[in-house]
């Protein structure tokens, strides 16, 4: 479904991704580990289209389109999905405002009308219940004055609500305690089907108890070092990433 | 800033004025030029009493010896007032009872305008009169709203029918020499539209004015003045377009609310005057007065979108002269392009606890300049008086300017003034989130830009909101930054 090949990129001239491949195939969860600066969230921007970052080889296939030369927009419409790891406020735009036009582009691609106001107010209150959301969230402002497991809650209700074949999650564990990670989890794990994919990126191992992976990888220095099983996560909370770097290290020398 | 976005940048400049048609119709215009003689010729096509003769004549008096006024945050060659015409009625003129006696092609014109005055009849329940250069075409609803007591109807009409009134009023709250383009108005004015709400009535449905200049090298001086007599309720709206011309044409308005003890008056304007093409030629100059007088527990609210004109100048003000009144002041104003608006408005308290909001949210893109101009005075009369005022600027690129000159004069110690301003531009972490969730970067930006704008949005009533966003989205289309 997704596949990653040789690929290079850069912000402001600084090299982050140095020939990173990898392959998804549908209903697939690979975790993404790395100690900091190692390009992970990097990788997210890059698959999302984030224009900050400057793509210089490599290729990148999703269900056979070309995705680097897609527009974000585009890449969403196609069944991309980000969790932001910084979920971004827009003052004055209602959540639901936000996400009846997000839904409605969606469709509009593919040529449907829009959806009928009843049809989205039942898949409101259907998926807002996957994460526990608080109606009054759902009628606020997007993200605005949300507590950090609140913006956290929200990404993955937009999520369900977009019902994307690829999910991309930066860091989503970053700033939850362990009530809300586990309902963030919880929701990840009620979206899982044959069909969906998940690229979880993370920090800790913590996150993985709950969203269990097929594939763990490493991330260092811009590239797949390692790729293991869901017991490799475990090996690296226990031992930390330094032996990773040193077996890198001695292999590159 | 990114290559790509230089370019949208670029597109917005090719967004069209959509209003910028010419209507071809007989019109009865005036030589150009000004001079008592062309007052009294004004006058004597109006059927003027001598009353408003000599108004005008002794405002022109005034006129002449005024300057015009340099302090606001624009530049502009100034109007050859000599090479206006300052007369212009669409012909043929005569009295109009019903709208199927209206030239079909003024008909037209409206519906261009998307204002089809029948379907606005049949629909919405709102009241229109709507003045085409200087004269006033037709007014809906009269009877309806004549049996409440209410007047409603061109200026011009209100001096025959209702002279006690005009008299009365006329001048009481923009004096005639005011200030430059006040003075000029009250000379040259040719119509305008006229309001009174008897005491108590509760005006059942929205009045609305629509402007439109249609000829070439005229001027339009209107006059409104609305009168909301003791405890009773009006909401007025206003709208304004002109054709595409390369000439600078000059808008000069006076509008006059006075809200006696009790009274409140809501008032919203979508000005959309053709704002001059992409490299900053032609174009309305917007230079309007419009100033409110609030009695005892009364209220006036000001709600302004304005978008159009390559020169706006323009407080809307409230005289808080009875205690416990309430002023409010909404405004949105756009700059794109080689626009500039100097806007704002003045809060006079006088009376005892009196209160008064500001919220000003200023939007630039293009290589426009966008001023916020405002003055907060507490007299010491004011005993226990309350501002409040918010002033937000949005910027769109980086070659446009937003600009904020607040004043603020407390006389007396028990008030309470606040005042909070903020600058931003529209961030490129939000367009990217919203494509990220598959919407289009124009639909991103007019989703921010209207988020940025609901406070005063919401003000608006239902139909002219949704006018005004439309509207917001036309003047912004790709302006991304």
């Amino acid at each position: 479904m997704l596949n990653i090949n040789n690929l290079h990129a850069e912000i402001d001239g600084k090299k982050i991704l140095n020939g990173l491949s990898l392959n998804i195939k549908p209903g697939e969860v690979h975790a993404i580990m790395g100690p900091n600066g190692s390009g992970k969230s990097t990788l997210a921007s890059v698959l999302a289209g984030n224009e900050a970052f400057n793509v210089t080889e490599g290729e990148v296939t999703f269900l056979g389109e070309n995705l680097l030369e897609m527009a974000p927009d585009k890449r969403s419409h196609l069944g991309v999905f980000l969790a932001f790891q910084y979920p971004v406020e827009i003052p004055g735009v209602s959540n639901i405002n936000f996400l009846k036009a997000a839904i409605n582009e969606h469709r509009e691609s593919l040529g449907l009308e829009p959806m009928s106001a009843k049809e989205f107010l039942a898949r409101v209150k259907e998926k807002s219940k996957l994460v526990e959301l608080d109606n009054k969230l759902t009628n606020r402002s997007v993200n605005e004055g949300f507590s950090g497991g609140e913006k956290k809650r929200n990404e993955i209700f937009q999520m369900a609500m977009l019902e994307p074949k690829l999910c991309i999650l930066d860091e989503t564990d970053s700033g939850l305690d362990i009530d809300a990670l586990r309902i963030v989890a919880n929701g990840v794990n009620q979206l899982r089907n044959s069909e969906r994919s998940f690229l979880v990126v993370t920090h800790y191992q913590r996150l993985l108890d709950y969203i269990v992976p097929d594939y763990v990888h490493v991330l260092y220095n811009g590239q797949i070092v390692k790729t293991g099983g869901k017991d490799l996560a475990f090996e690296l909370e226990s031992k930390g990433y330094d032996w990773i770097k040193k077996e890198h290290n001695e292999v590159s020398a | 800033m990114a290559a790509e976005e230089q370019e949208i940048l670029r597109e917005v400049t090719n967004s069209e004025y959509k209003y910028g048609f010419i209507t071809n119709i007989e019109s009865d215009k005036a030589p150009k030029g000004l001079n008592e003689d062309i007052i009294r010729l004004i006058s004597h096509k109006k059927n003027e009493p001598d009353w408003m003769l000599e108004f005008r004549l002794d405002a022109f008096r005034k006129w002449l010896t005024m300057t015009e006024p340099e302090w606001a945050h624009v530049q502009y060659q100034k109007p050859n007032f000599q090479d206006i015409h300052y007369y212009s009625a669409p012909k043929p003129k005569k009295n109009l009872n019903n709208l199927d006696e209206v030239d079909p092609e003024l008909l037209d014109t409206f519906k261009k305008l998307g204002i089809s005055i029948e379907e606005q009849k049949r629909l919405t329940g709102v009241a229109i009169d709507v003045v085409m250069d200087s004269v006033s075409v037709a007014t809906t609803f009269k009877e309806k709203l004549g049996e409440l007591g209410i007047i409603f109807c061109s200026f011009s009409e209100a001096v025959q029918k209702h002279p006690d009134l005009v008299k009365k009023y006329m001048g009481t709250v923009v004096p005639k020499n005011d200030n430059f383009y006040a003075a000029l108005n009250s000379a040259v004015f040719t119509d305008g539209s006229f309001a009174y709400i008897p005491k108590g009535v509760r005006c059942p449905m929205e009045l609305s004015t629509y402007f439109r200049i249609n000829e070439a090298q005229t001027g339009q001086f209107e006059r409104t003045l609305v009168v909301a007599d003791e405890g009773s309720f009006v909401s007025y709206l206003e709208g304004c377009t002109a054709p595409m011309r390369d000439e600078n044409q000059l808008h000069a308005a006076v509008v006059e609310l006075i809200a006696l003890d009790g009274a409140e008056i809501k008032y919203a304007t979508v000005q959309n005057w053709y704002p001059g093409d992409v490299n900053g030629k032609g174009g309305i100059f917007n230079f309007v007065t419009k100033r409110g007088l609030c009695e005892k527990d009364s209220k006036i609210s000001w709600t302004q979108v304005e978008t159009g004109s390559a020169v706006t100048w323009k407080y809307p003000s409230c005289v808080l002269r009875g205690d416990n009144s309430v002023g409010e002041f909404y405004s949105v104003a756009v700059t794109n392009n080689h626009q500039q608006a100097d806007t704002g408005t003045k809060m006079i308290h006088i009376g005892k606890n009196t209160k008064s909001t500001i919220i000003s949210k200023g939007i630039s893109a293009g290589v426009s300049n966008n001023s916020y101009r405002g003055l907060v005075k507490i007299n010491k009369s004011a005993t226990g008086a309350r501002n409040f005022s918010q002033c937000d600027s949005l910027l769109m690129g980086d070659r446009c300017g937003a600009h904020t000159f607040p004043y603020i004069e407390v006389g007396n110690s028990s008030a309470k003034v606040e005042h909070e301003a903020t600058t931003s531009k529209i961030g490129e972490d939000q367009i990217f989130y919203c494509l990220q969730r598959g919407i289009g970067e124009e639909k991103a930006i007019s989703l921010i830009v209207n988020g940025y704008c609901k406070d005063v949005l919401n003000k608006l009533p239902m139909e002219f909101a949704v006018e005004a966003r439309k509207l917001l989205a036309i003047s912004l289309e790709g302006s991304v930054g």
